[in-house]
């Protein structure tokens, strides 16, 4: 729904162009055959745990498509795509953000307090939160930007640290006193009054999130961004190759430092589903892990704005399926187990059909200029 | 995938066998297949008569084959003796024993190689002779040699030569890969000539000429590339003066890699920088693309002072860029054709509008390229990795040229390209330089320099040590001058050699 006049136009070009369609084909055969490959793995480790894997499943798809389920999914994956997005923009540039985690509580805590504790209408309130939760977030992103771009720190190691500094800050602002206020047993940033939520669609079975539309949005903001713009072209190019980039213009420091900011600035939104739609503040019971769920995801997903949408949704559909096995009798680890080996078999599937799809194409073009040679001898021949 | 068709040679021993052809005609194929990292779909190998299957270069090594690559594989910071002895410990062991041995090898077959040298410390050609010694400590028979002379100067390819004449002596063969006629003609006993996969000719220095070989090599009759009529006018475009670039060197000791380095380049000029590989060329050319930050010095462009502009700014200024490194610095590899061409133009069109991009005007262009430089593919989805290296470097070509550079910056243009591209790219440069394009080139074949150049330098660790008319000169004398041993004298002294400290820079 995210991509209609992309795959409209990926559609009719697939029609002309045997390479694009084949390129489109192996992108959509790497996840289907990771996901045959994960479920055969899980169906063994459970078949061997005495676990009956057939009835597992069809459980899972019972109960995951139930429409209560679906709803539940849907607002599951919101904040997952978000934090996706976030990753991905790094990854296509060869960075590595670990640090949505962190990033995405420091914002969220800073906005929810700010939507709190300023009484503005919902029309500016919402909108200001929002922006808050970027801003903050992609500065807490910035500070390991500008550590790489101008002492060469690896962001790895640096958003990592970040994350533990992020837990530290979260909770020493968490108390009352200081951003938060006790009720019972929890502490909370002041809830936000009833217009600073943000809207929801009711099914009937439930309420989907209007957040929806953010992670909608932040899809096609990515997709374009990095697809059809001069920034994007660029950061795709450091992605590429660092040296080529640097030698055709780009200035590779400004652009580390960029990415970064942008990425922390997609990893502000991941926390606004929660804050926005469910929770109404962020307390000591704010959902984290979120940043590392996304790291998974984009590596499912490809870095790709619909790959992460299906890829998010997959995982909202394991969570939710995984807490039913464990009414079922089935060992509530077994969800973690699918996950692992999913994103294993993804990874592995993806290097592979890499592979195979260059030496295809290499062994092509080389067909076509021993076809193009055979005919120009044949002409020579003739010629003679 | 067709590479090789009907290939048939005979390698006789104790000579040594030249084997030519444009690249992409197939000789590496037929290469990597003696060399047993390829299995031919059929056909048959026999080595002293007995066919033989190669799986793998360890069976060609059992059977007395060795390589020597292109590019070298040496671990810099070993020295001589471990490089050689490294992944052949079972043979005479790491100690006096195989000392031993390298002494004999390196005795018997005139090669002067001292063990105990760090590699890092010894140069292009001493390096080549560990490779060949490597080979032959491995009890190689048949040595294949793949472009052994592209890193050389003439007299380094001189003892090259003395060195298989040596080898050939005493009853071992030589396989040797090139496509620089004269050098075949000079040292080859026997020449076998492939093109488009297959063997087209055998023949002996006796009876042929380079002229003959190459028409043979490219099917066609050849173009001569010499053309002299000058164009150059006396419009200065770009001028560099007193740059000064220092570097950090493996050891942390901070030495010069620029000094005082100044020249002006006219509309329709093509100035050539001579030099061994290593003498400050790769860092005058970043220099000016604005790729490194130099010490002191001025750059202009058609007057303007670019010194502090970014790489961006000095492209979109009109400098196209041919790097000597392709695949580090002039594509990326994964990316589809039309999104290559983009690169480092991406801020012009027809790649983007404003922040947009154009992808469907750059796939347009891509294709327009594609055919006005005949760049070999089944389209323009396709990655640059799957191009050959020739049709790669036209794409680079093309490129560059589709924005009317005023300035070329060309760093080995015709690298690693066969004849065909060879020549189309010349008459490209040539063109673009009759209608007012300024050409810094940067060549170690010192026939492109001499037939390309309006004006020719000379570059000696790091400073421009001599100038010489290429009308005037010989190779032999420019190679002489490249050692450093001619230094300011070629036809008269270089008006850069004088350096003044004069303070013009900071």
């Amino acid at each position: 729904m995210t991509e209609m006049p992309a795959t409209v136009s990926s559609l009719t070009s697939l029609v002309r162009d045997p390479h694009r369609r084949e390129r489109l084909l192996l992108g959509a055969a790497a996840p289907a055959l990771a996901l045959v490959t994960a479920f055969v793995l899980i169906a063994v480790v459970m078949a061997v745990t005495d676990q009956n894997p057939v009835r597992a499943f069809g459980l899972m798809l019972d109960y995951g498509t139930k429409a209560d389920s679906q709803v539940w999914i849907i607002n599951k994956a919101i904040a997952y795509y978000l934090s996706a997005v976030a990753v991905a923009i790094g990854f296509r540039m060869n960075l590595f953000n670990i640090g949505v985690d962190g990033q995405y509580q420091v914002g969220a805590l800073i906005a929810a307090w700010v939507g709190g504790s300023l009484a503005f209408t919902g029309l500016v309130n919402i909108p200001l939160m929002i922006l808050v939760a970027m801003v903050v977030s992609g500065f807490w992103a910035g500070i390991a930007g500008y550590l790489k771009a101008t002492r060469g720190v690896s962001e790895v190691i640096s958003t990592i640290m970040l994350n533990a500094i992020a837990g530290s800050l979260v909770g020493y602002l968490l108390k009352e006193g200081r951003l938060a206020e006790l009720s019972g047993n929890i502490v909370h940033t002041p809830d936000l009054p009833d217009s600073s939520m943000f809207f929801t669609i009711d099914t009937g079975n439930g309420e989907i999130w209007g957040t929806v539309v953010i992670a909608v949005l932040a899809g096609v903001a990515y997709w374009f961004l990095l697809g059809r713009t001069r920034f994007g072209y660029d950061l795709r190019a450091v992605g590429h190759s660092d040296t080529a980039a640097l030698a055709s213009g780009v200035n590779v420091k400004t652009m580390v430092t960029g990415a970064m900011l942008l990425s922390g600035v997609a990893a502000g939104l991941v926390g606004m589903p929660i804050l926005l739609n469910d929770s109404g503040n962020f307390g000591n019971n704010f959902p984290g892990g979120m940043g590392f769920t996304g790291i998974a995801i984009a590596l499912l997903g490809r870095n790709h704005a619909v790959g992460m949408a299906f890829a998010a949704l997959l995982w909202g559909f394991l969570e939710r399926t995984g807490n039913h096995l464990d009414f079922e009798g089935y060992s509530r680890e077994i969800v973690g187990v699918m996950q692992g080996t999913i994103v294993l078999s993804v990874v592995i599937a993806y290097e592979l059909v890499r592979r195979w799809g260059l030496r295809r194409q290499q062994s092509r073009v080389g067909a076509e200029l021993a076809a193009g040679r055979a005919k120009t001898n044949d002409a020579a021949e003739v010629g003679q | 995938m067709v590479a090789n068709r009907d290939i048939d040679i005979t390698v006789r021993r104790g000579t040594v066998h030249a084997l030519i052809g444009e690249n992409g005609a197939g000789k590496s194929t037929l290469m990597k297949i003696l060399y047993g990292m390829q299995k031919p779909d059929e056909g048959t190998i026999s080595v002293d008569g007995r066919a033989v299957v190669l799986h793998s270069p360890a069976d060609a090594i059992a059977r007395g084959i060795g390589m020597v690559h292109q590019h070298f594989m040496l671990a810099d910071n070993l020295t001589v003796q471990e490089n050689i002895v490294l992944g052949a410990e079972k043979l005479h062991g790491i100690g006096a024993a195989a000392r031993r041995r390298i002494q004999e090898l390196s005795d018997a077959y005139g090669l002067g190689v001292r063990p105990d040298v760090l590699v890092e410390e010894i140069g292009v050609a001493d390096r080549q002779r560990v490779e060949i010694l490597k080979v032959l400590y491995r009890g190689a028979r048949t040595l294949i040699l793949d472009e052994p002379t592209a890193v050389l100067v003439p007299q380094e390819v001189d003892a090259l030569f003395a060195n298989l004449r040596e080898l050939k002596a005493e009853g071992l063969t030589v396989i040797f890969i090139s496509h620089k006629l004269g050098e075949v003609l000079a040292v080859a006993d026997e020449i076998t000539v492939i093109r488009r996969g297959t063997t087209v000719a055998s023949v002996t220095p006796a009876e042929t000429t380079p002229k003959q070989l190459a028409e043979l090599m490219v099917g066609t009759e050849l173009p001569v590339p010499e053309t002299r009529e000058s164009t150059v006018t006396d419009t200065p475009v770009l001028e560099v003066s007193g740059l000064h670039l220092s570097g950090t060197d493996a050891e942390g000791v901070v030495r010069e890699v620029l000094s005082d380095i100044t020249f002006t380049i006219h509309r329709g000029e093509v100035l050539g920088i001579a030099g061994v590989e290593g003498n400050g060329q790769s860092e005058l050319v970043e220099t000016v693309m604005g790729m490194r930050r130099p010490d002191g010095g001025v750059i202009r462009l058609a007057g303007e002072d670019i010194s502090r502009t970014a790489t961006r700014g000095r492209r979109e200024a009109g400098i196209g860029y041919i790097p000597e490194d392709r695949h580090r610095h002039g594509l990326l590899l994964d990316a589809p054709l039309w999104e290559n061409r983009m690169l480092g133009h991406v801020t012009q069109r027809p790649n983007s509008n404003g922040p947009w991009l154009t992808g469907g005007d750059a796939r347009r262009d891509t294709e327009r390229i594609v055919e006005e430089y005949d760049v070999r593919t089944p389209g323009v989805d396709v990655t640059a990795a799957s191009l050959s290296g020739g049709n790669q470097q036209k794409l680079i070509v093309g490129r560059e040229m589709s924005h009317r550079p005023r300035v070329l910056v060309a760093a080995h243009p015709t690298r690693g390209v066969d004849v065909g591209a060879q020549v189309q790219i010349w008459d490209q440069i040539r063109e673009a330089r009759h209608e007012g394009m300024a050409v810094l080139l940067i060549s170690a074949d010192l026939d492109e320099l001499i037939g390309l150049s309006d004006t020719l330098r000379v570059m000696y660790r790091g400073r421009l040590v001599a100038s010489a008319d290429p009308a005037a000169i010989t190779p032999e004398q420019l190679g002489t001058a490249m050692t450093g041993a001619a230094t300011g004298t070629l036809d008269r002294p270089g008006p850069a050699d004088d350096p003044g400290a004069q303070g013009s820079d900071d």
